[in-house]
């Protein structure tokens, strides 16, 4: 066995640990009006952002968005050798055309609402590896596009379930660098997908939530940490249902999470008032929590050490109309500001 | 004239009150219920029992998409009666003409003419 | 973690920790504004009576007006914010077949005239004429054999 970077079944501990140089968001109005909008880079007034389509908006966003991270990281697109990006839109056409005119060396991921922490993950081994020094991951989502592909048209009258969550209009984008000053990237537990049969998709935090758990609890497992190792376990898109039943099944386990434990889908909207019901989801959603507050908040130290996870729910219109159930899957990354 | 529109409101009512329980309980898709209360409209009309309704409720019991199921099986009966078997075919749509017509057309051209707002 | 729970177990689990709709709340407010919608039918109806149409005809210019005011307040952003409370309410008056028609018609404008617009139109409503017709002519045959 040569894989000395491993730890237990599913996590692996990075040797050369990347740090977070730089982040971007860039999010909606209605992500704007919620109780994080002072974190993000960039509120659009318009979701159209002068585009003629939602899918041409969406794509936009996210070009934006890594255009912004570079800046901030004070270095030009040439610097960057690769990006890992994707969307909830199909052949993940979203970041396909986000990332066209940017002429950098591209992995498109599809992951769902999971992306964030997929293309995190990847983008730290790939550092780690010594493949590049500058990497992006990046996501992003769009309300409007995400209801007209796996929902109804905008102007069809139905009545939105309390169990269904609001998609983010949003994108985030991290710069990892092979040398820096932190955060790091040290730990990844790579999900597996966990499928108990749910197939409402107006309930996709229940969906997930057994994946979470599976994921958090096999994290614990093979890294030895215990809940009280981090300061915050953020799940991405759980929301209030999700999230419920995620704490409560570790819990059974003897796990008990519920002091350090959130969600980025509660985080961002404010429920009762924004009526977004369950909470946000959509690749956006923990990516532009990331991105704006999650980063800030570690470079500011207020938080020490967390550990990020993306959930995604990996159904398609196809698999629900026909009878399948929705697969959960829900990938973590340890995010520090210190090395031991 | 104003008990007429009180049975309006009453029948139109109960028809979307039955509606609305078949969403919340059995977590039907919107597509099936509309499905469902245009096939039930045609067969309850089909044996005698919708007709009693739309006289007691007037626009309650045609409005709603059973009267819509009403009116195709109403149009389909007495086509059968007017032209035999052929009847059959044409009755439906005939009785229903206006409305499908319109719906294509207005359709049309609202939504050439909108585009929908985001939310 | 899987082993901890079956999957019947975890959806009846599942279904305990979801909030339920608030049903009596919605099935009033359904009530309500569809006996509301009925009545604008009423007044029209009473109106196409008055000027002398005969009561086929009072039917299918009622049915005109009142999928006109449905496709008309779809585009005008109206409709959806209607539905959001009043539900089955604004879901099954034929208003409701018009907001099925021209909401995808207007979203799926941006890939086209005919494969997007014209298309897409009848993917919500298309099943209501599929199964409406198909259950008159049925009617309709059963309705010629049994009288003859």
């Amino acid at each position: 066995m040569t894989a000395t970077k491993r730890l237990g079944k599913q996590t692996v501990k990075l040797q050369y640990p990347p740090s977070i140089i730089a982040t971007a968001a860039i999010v909606g109005k209605k992500e704007g009006e919620g109780p994080l909008c002072s974190y993000f880079d960039q509120i659009l007034d318009d979701v159209l952002w002068g585009e003629k389509t939602w899918e041409k908006a969406e794509s936009k966003i996210l070009r934006e968005t890594i255009i912004k991270a570079v800046t901030k990281a004070q270095k030009t697109l040439t610097d960057i050798q690769y990006i890992f990006a994707g969307d909830l839109l199909n052949q993940c056409s979203g970041s396909n055309f986000g990332v066209r005119e940017l002429e950098i060396p591209f992995f498109g991921l599809y992951g769902a609402c999971s992306t964030m922490a997929e293309g995190l993950s990847l983008a730290a081994m790939t550092v780690d590896g010594g493949f590049a020094d500058y990497v992006i991951a990046a996501t992003s989502s769009h309300f409007c596009s995400a209801e007209k592909q796996f929902r109804f048209p905008l102007e069809y009258g139905g009545q939105r379930p309390l169990t269904a969550q609001w998609t983010v209009t949003g994108s985030g984008a991290v710069v990892l660098a092979a040398e820096g000053s932190g955060p790091y990237v040290t730990h990844i537990t790579t999900g597996k997908i966990v499928d108990l049969g749910i197939k409402d998709a107006n309930n996709m935090g229940a969906a997930m939530a057994p994946s979470a758990a599976d994921t958090i609890y096999t994290h614990f497992e093979d890294t030895g940490f215990t809940p009280d190792t981090y300061d915050l376990i953020i799940t991405g898109d759980l929301a209030q249902v999700g999230k419920d039943i995620t704490e409560e099944l570790l819990q059974k386990r003897g796990c008990d999470i519920s002091k350090q434990f959130t969600d980025c889908g509660l985080k961002i909207f404010d429920n009762k008032k924004q009526d977004t019901h369950a909470g946000g989801s959509g690749c956006g959603c923990s990516a532009s929590v990331l991105a704006g507050y999650l980063y800030k908040e570690l470079t500011q130290g207020h938080l020490n050490k967390i550990l990020f996870l993306s959930t995604g729910a990996l159904m398609s219109p196809t698999t629900s109309q026909q009878g399948e159930s929705i697969p959960g899957i829900a990938h973590a990354v340890t995010i520090q500001n210190t090395l031991e | 004239m104003n008990l007429e529109f009180l049975k309006a409101f009453i029948v139109g009512g109960l028809i979307c009150a039955i509606g609305q329980v078949l969403i919340d309980k059995t977590k039907l898709t919107p597509a099936r219920i509309l499905v469902i209360f245009v096939t039930s409209g045609v067969i309850l009309t089909a044996i005698g029992l919708y007709e009693p309704i739309v006289k007691f409720g007037g626009a309650g019991a045609t409005i709603p998409l059973t009267g819509f199921g009403y009116s195709l099986a109403k149009g389909a009966m007495k086509g059968v009666e007017e032209s035999g078997l052929l009847g059959a075919f044409t009755g439906g749509i005939s009785g229903t003409a206006g409305g499908i017509a319109g719906a294509v057309l207005f359709g049309y051209l609202i939504a050439l003419i909108f585009s929908p707002k985001a939310k | 973690m899987e082993q901890n729970f079956t999957q019947k177990e975890y959806q009846k689990y599942v279904q305990k920790k979801s909030p339920n709709s608030p049903i009596i709340k919605n099935v009033i407010m359904a009530f309500v504004i569809g006996g509301l919608i009925c009545v604008v039918g009423q007044i029209i109806s009473n109106y196409f009576k008055s000027r002398g149409l005969s009561t086929e005809d009072v039917a299918g210019a009622t049915a005109i007006s009142m999928i006109f005011l449905g496709a008309l307040l779809t585009g005008l952003d109206i409709y959806d914010g209607l539905a959001k409370y009043a539900g089955a309410g604004t879901i099954v008056p034929i208003t409701g077949f018009a907001n099925a028609i021209v909401s995808p018609a207007m979203e799926f404008k941006s890939e086209g005239y005919v494969l997007g617009m014209g298309a897409k139109m009848f993917v919500i409503a298309g099943p209501v004429l599929v199964y409406g017709i198909t259950a008159s002519v049925v009617v309709g045959i059963i309705f010629f054999l049994v009288g003859n």
